[in-house]
């Protein structure tokens, strides 16, 4: 799908972001790897998921596209121009066609201004459109987000978390921007309201034709919304693959053990599903592992010893569109399964 | 069912509030066998928590709880604060969801899960230690020996979780309340924690009290289920039944609400209209026919609760599968 696109929306290469922690008083301090060596490129039109638990510095990627963090190495590409080291003033014409919607629709929204005026303020402060013109497109955008027009003249105490995460979507697609980064934006909603909220981003997407870096941690919500899916894991990307083929030939044993440990809303189905329980915690990005990075959680440590003790395996092409980061994968050679039948289990688990 | 180990009758919860009385909890009734793993599920705001703080006294003093809960041939709700005192931890024992804010960061882990030992059962300071190595290594934390004398700074949140439960089973509670145990977790972590429960149970016994907005979680290891809507029970039901036959229209969309792998992506997530209503101003009538598909005028009485299928009772006048229209 994105091969067929012709120049990508946005090109993320050799991506690290180191953060300096501690040390002020002490002398030294220590350095945590949020980000190490991400690459990926997100086409026209597509919808990329970005998938991780907490730790694997999801969120520390977009931080970096959006420039709200300063990467410590790589380059980001905005349809082929390269921002990474653009000042704030340059940045400025380019930041209409990139937004973002945050997770948080409570603290991301300016309680002291009409939910109106926070749409309007990206038009107002990018000097496109004054007066009854704005008033038209801010009304329009409600209309687009699902939202009365009346509801404008309102503060954001007022709405519902539903109602609020409509208008952040409101204010970051007013400007029709190219790229739409999105940090778990259902994350912190009830289920019957993430439900909207993810028809809603589907419907936006196709009507208007961004790309959306989409953010979570819940394999579940990619599944429904995104072309293709990049698991992170401690600052890497470990595997990237379209939906189909992640869900259904899921390689590396992280990636394994995360499908098989989300739960299915059906109690048969999911007592008979194998899971595997990962061993220990995720080790802290102050001090990861020594070569692969899972390995102190790896069911397959021994299989791939002593090779991922010191090396760190590359994102390598397992088959066409299907890149994984493991020892153990070869092309057309898959990885073992983790759970006897646990990963055929994820894919063919229905309602 | 057996004689129930606790059994809740109408019980009601409101709050004085300055924008008047909040209706948390409306005339709620469940009972739980021994050994037992009940789910009590809905959205925020359904009064799934206050449900459970309001059996243990958990609740702040404005709030004003009225009906029976039955333990052990007494209603809690008549104890004195002493009495409770010696119930809750001992008998009863609660986990929050939150494992990094409900330990305290300046006493290490055995010293907290010491407390409880000596507080409730008297055990020695040597003879707490021992025990509460056995109840870490009971949680399957590695390294029991060396864990207890660390700080909860020093542990990941999985660690702290079963921490957490590990201090709940001290006393070998007959039932454990757990409030949504694994909503701050990784999915990875989230997996053994329900793995841990599963045990308990099997292991001790204990019945378990779940509270959780995430039907994979009950899907996974809940025997019955308690759906809450705004202050009342919408259905109930053992959790093989309740998948396979939802008989409430809220129960029917939440299930459609969720996206899950499948094979075949669906187009669309079902959508439930509208908003839970305020439980300042709640209705007179089934909370939900604001929302629903199916409201017409039978709806405008608070519905009763009647058996829909065997041993499956739901609040809804037009029950079932099919749309009425």
């Amino acid at each position: 799908m994105s091969e067929a696109a012709g120049r990508p929306a946005l090109e993320v290469e050799g991506l690290v972001k180191h953060f300096t922690v501690g040390g002020r008083f002490t002398g030294g301090g220590a350095t945590v790897h949020a980000v190490d060596d991400v690459s990926f490129t997100l086409g026209e039109g597509e919808m990329l998921g970005l998938v991780g638990e907490s730790g694997s510095g999801k969120s520390t990627v977009a931080n970096c596209i959006m420039r709200l963090v300063e990467p410590t190495a790589g380059s980001i590409r905005l349809q082929g121009r390269d921002i990474t080291h653009l000042s704030r003033r340059e940045l400025r014409p380019l930041r209409r066609s990139l937004h973002m919607v945050f997770q948080d629709p409570y603290s991301s929204l300016n309680p002291r201004m009409t939910v109106g005026a926070i749409v309007a303020e990206p038009l107002r402060l990018h000097r496109l459109a004054a007066g009854g013109e704005r008033e038209r497109r801010v009304v329009e955008m409600f209309d687009r987000v699902g939202l009365r027009p009346e509801v404008r003249h309102r503060y954001p105490h007022e709405l519902s978390g539903g109602q609020r995460q409509r208008v952040g979507l409101a204010r970051s697609l007013v400007l029709q921007p190219s790229v739409l980064i999105a940090d778990e934006p259902v994350s912190a909603l009830d289920v019957s309201v993430q439900a909207s909220i993810l028809n809603l981003l589907r419907d936006l997407q196709r009507d208007m034709g961004f790309s959306c870096l989409f953010i979570t941690h819940d394999l579940a919500t990619v599944e429904f919304l995104c072309d293709r899916v990049a698991v992170m894991y401690l600052g890497q990307i470990v595997e990237t693959a379209t939906w189909t083929e992640l869900f259904r030939n899921p390689q590396h044993p992280y990636t394994q053990a995360l499908l098989s440990a989300a739960v299915v809303p059906d109690p048969v189905a999911q007592r008979e599903r194998k899971r595997v329980v990962l061993e220990g915690d995720i080790p802290s990005p102050a001090a990861p592992p020594s070569g692969c990075r899972f390995r102190t959680r790896c069911p397959l440590h021994e299989l791939s010893a002593p090779a991922s003790d010191t090396e760190q395996p590359p994102l390598r092409e397992f088959a066409p569109g299907h890149a994984v980061a493991c020892h153990l994968a070869a092309a057309g050679k898959p990885v073992p399964r983790i759970a006897d039948s646990g990963g055929d289990k994820v894919a063919t688990t229905s309602g | 069912m057996a004689e129930p180990l606790l059994e809740v009758a109408d019980l009601s919860v409101r709050f004085d509030t300055d924008d008047g009385q909040v209706h948390a909890v409306d005339r709620l009734s469940f009972a739980l066998a021994a050994g037992e793993v009940l789910g009590i599920v809905g959205e925020s705001g359904c009064g799934k928590s206050v449900t459970c703080m309001s059996l243990l006294g958990l609740l702040p003093e404005t709030a004003a709880v009225s009906g029976r809960v039955e333990f052990g041939g007494v209603d809690l709700l008549g104890l004195s604060p002493r009495r409770l005192r010696q119930v809750r931890g001992r008998q009863i024992s609660y986990v929050f969801q939150e494992p990094m804010t409900s330990l305290n960061p300046v006493f290490t882990v055995g010293r907290q899960i010491g407390e409880v030992l000596h507080r409730h059962l008297g055990l020695s300071r040597g003879a707490a230690r021992k025990r509460t190595i056995e109840l870490l290594e009971l949680v399957r934390i590695p390294a029991p020996e060396r864990r207890v004398d660390e700080y909860p700074h020093q542990l990941s949140g999985g660690m702290r979780q079963r921490v957490m439960i590990a201090m709940a089973l001290a006393c070998d509670p007959q039932i454990l309340i757990a409030d949504e145990p694994t909503t701050a977790l990784d999915v990875t972590i989230q997996a053994g924690i329900l793995d841990l429960m599963r045990e308990v149970r099997e292991r001790l016994g204990t019945a378990i009290i779940l509270i959780t907005h995430n039907l994979g979680v009950i899907a996974d290891i809940a025997d019955r289920v308690v759906v809450m809507y705004a202050g009342r029970k919408a259905e109930e039901a053992a959790v093989h039944e309740l998948f396979a036959h939802p008989q409430h229209p809220y129960t029917i969309g939440l299930l459609g609400a969720i996206p899950r792998p499948a094979e075949e992506r669906p187009e669309r997530l079902q959508e439930i209209p509208g908003r839970v209503p305020s439980l300042a101003e709640l209705p007179d009538r089934c909370a939900f026919a604001d929302r629903c598909p199916r409201a017409d005028a039978a709806c405008e009485h608070v519905p009763p609760l009647h058996l829909a299928r065997p041993e499956h009772v739901v609040a809804c006048v037009h029950p079932g599968a099919e749309v009425h229209a």
